[in-house]
């Protein structure tokens, strides 16, 4: 089927910007389970989809024969000015080894729990702003007035941009991520504000150097150099794309969960001590993230002829739907106590963020679940779920009152 | 009994240090690390399984007594 057709069977020809994928992709993912398990695409110049923990795993694992370089499907593999592997456009999410290992290391300290931990008063203060700003309101968006503010503003923190930039910020990651059906040559122009933003934010920061990750970025140095110009700005997209909409996405996907399962609204709010596993189970049962691979050279997998370049759409939201990996796979269970779920992703890919993901989600639950302890969905409006590889809610209308 | 992690195969995903912080800790890249010598009690065995359960890496393994 051509590009932006709607689709008949996901099985030979799955395109996860259909209607029917984006509204509820967990069906589609079952029947795909039970009949593949690894689902194929002549979109975007040729795909695959693994539908298994097992697989999915595997892929992960493997990269000798798949390749990170690029790591968002597009219709275009071959994007003009991006380094090649095993650097990529956005270290370290598109390196591959040896020298992914060297950007990773860079990055994980300011991320690890110690310095993530610290940023709990600031993010549970700026929660509040938030809802502070709905007082006397019955009816609240928990996508568009909460959810969606909380990642940008501790991320413009940890980069030293501008805060009150958070609109640009939420233009460019829907840039990357949603507007992926678009042809190659209207798209690429559409780059030009974004890389102008990041020049301007990095100039900024040579003339005033201050402790922020973009600072630290441009003076850290591997080996007695300095990291090539290039790899610093594609270190801070990937903080700022990574950093947002996730996060956000499992945010609003919690809430909404919570607006239309009142039993366990009731129970997060007369049990808070179940927080921590229930932040795992919505990890599990709503991950927002999947990720993409390149198949490196002609490789069998399964059974599958994957030819060099076709993509990997690596389905961790799938893999935490697998019966074979989980009990009750399909049952979400708030206080489920056996989760290795693979919400971060699996290998040496784990997302850098995660501690900080986790964080942000605990804490804007516990005081969203503070303010309102009783909410329900605002059924005369609609929920409306992002469409491509980062899957949540942008909008979550609620009753509050 | 002897709980340990294996660093090859531990990528940070943080589940053990969130699930038994007795027995867990992290270094400064966020890894998983085994607190003092991992001997294991009757008291922090069950912890130490359900660590292991959890983790995505499967990078925790328990000696058991012979």
């Amino acid at each position: 089927m051509p590009d932006g057709e709607p689709v008949v069977d996901f099985a030979t020809d799955w395109d996860h910007t259909d209607p029917q994928w984006v509204n509820n992709p967990y069906p589609i993912w079952e029947d795909l389970r039970e009949r593949c398990p690894v689902a194929h695409t002549e979109r975007y110049g040729g795909g695959w989809f693994p539908t298994t923990h097992d697989a999915v795993s595997r892929i992960a694992n493997d990269t000798d024969h798949f390749t990170s370089r690029l790591v968002v499907v597009t219709k275009n593999k071959f994007p003009p000015n991006s380094p090649p592997a095993p650097v990529g456009p956005a270290p370290p999410i598109t390196s591959d080894p040896p020298f992914h290992q060297i950007a990773r290391r860079l990055l994980l300290p300011a991320f690890a729990p110690g310095p993530i931990n610290a940023l709990e008063p600031q993010i549970r203060a700026l929660c509040n702003k938030h809802l502070d700003a709905q007082r006397g309101r019955d009816v609240i968006d928990a996508g568009s007035d909460y959810a969606q503010f909380i990642p940008p503003g501790v991320i413009a923190h940890m980069l030293g941009f501008p805060p009150e930039d958070d609109e640009k910020f939420r233009e460019f990651v829907h840039l990357v991520l949603d507007l992926i059906d678009l042809e190659p040559e209207i798209r690429g122009p559409m780059f030009e504000p974004m890389a102008e933003y990041f020049t301007k934010q990095i100039e900024d920061h040579i003339a005033n150097p201050r402790d922020d990750l973009t600072s630290f970025l441009l003076n850290v140095e591997v080996n007695g150099s300095k990291l090539a110009p290039e790899h610093v700005r594609g270190s801070m997209v990937l903080i700022l794309v990574a950093g947002i909409d996730t996060t956000w996405s499992a945010i609003g996907s919690s809430i909404w969960h919570l607006a239309t399962h009142p039993d366990d609204l009731a129970r997060l709010v007369n049990e808070p001590d179940l927080m921590p596993l229930a932040v795992e189970e919505f990890l599990r049962f709503y991950a927002p993230v999947t990720m993409a691979r390149l198949v490196r050279e002609d490789y069998e997998f399964d059974g599958c002829p994957m030819k060099k370049d076709d993509w990997i759409l690596l389905g961790f939201p799938a893999a935490n739907r697998d019966p074979e990996a989980f009990d009750d796979a399909d049952t979400f269970i708030i206080d489920r106590a056996v989760n290795r779920h693979a919400a971060f992703g699996l290998g040496i890919h784990r997302c850098v963020g995660s501690n900080l993901a986790r964080l942000e989600l605990r804490v804007a639950l516990e005081e969203f679940t503070k303010r309102y302890q009783k909410f329900e969905l605002d059924e005369s409006s609609g929920v409306t779920w992002a469409p491509g590889q980062v899957r949540g809610p942008r909008h979550v209308p609620l009753r509050v009152a | 009994m002897k709980v340990t992690i294996d660093a090859d195969l531990c990528q940070g995903q943080g589940r053990c240090f969130s699930i038994a912080p007795n027995l867990f800790g992290f270094d400064e890249l966020g890894n998983g690390v085994v607190i003092g010598d991992g001997i294991l009690t009757e008291g922090t065995l069950e912890q130490a399984r359900l660590a292991q359960s959890n983790c995505p890496e499967h990078a925790i393994f328990i000696e058991e007594d012979r």
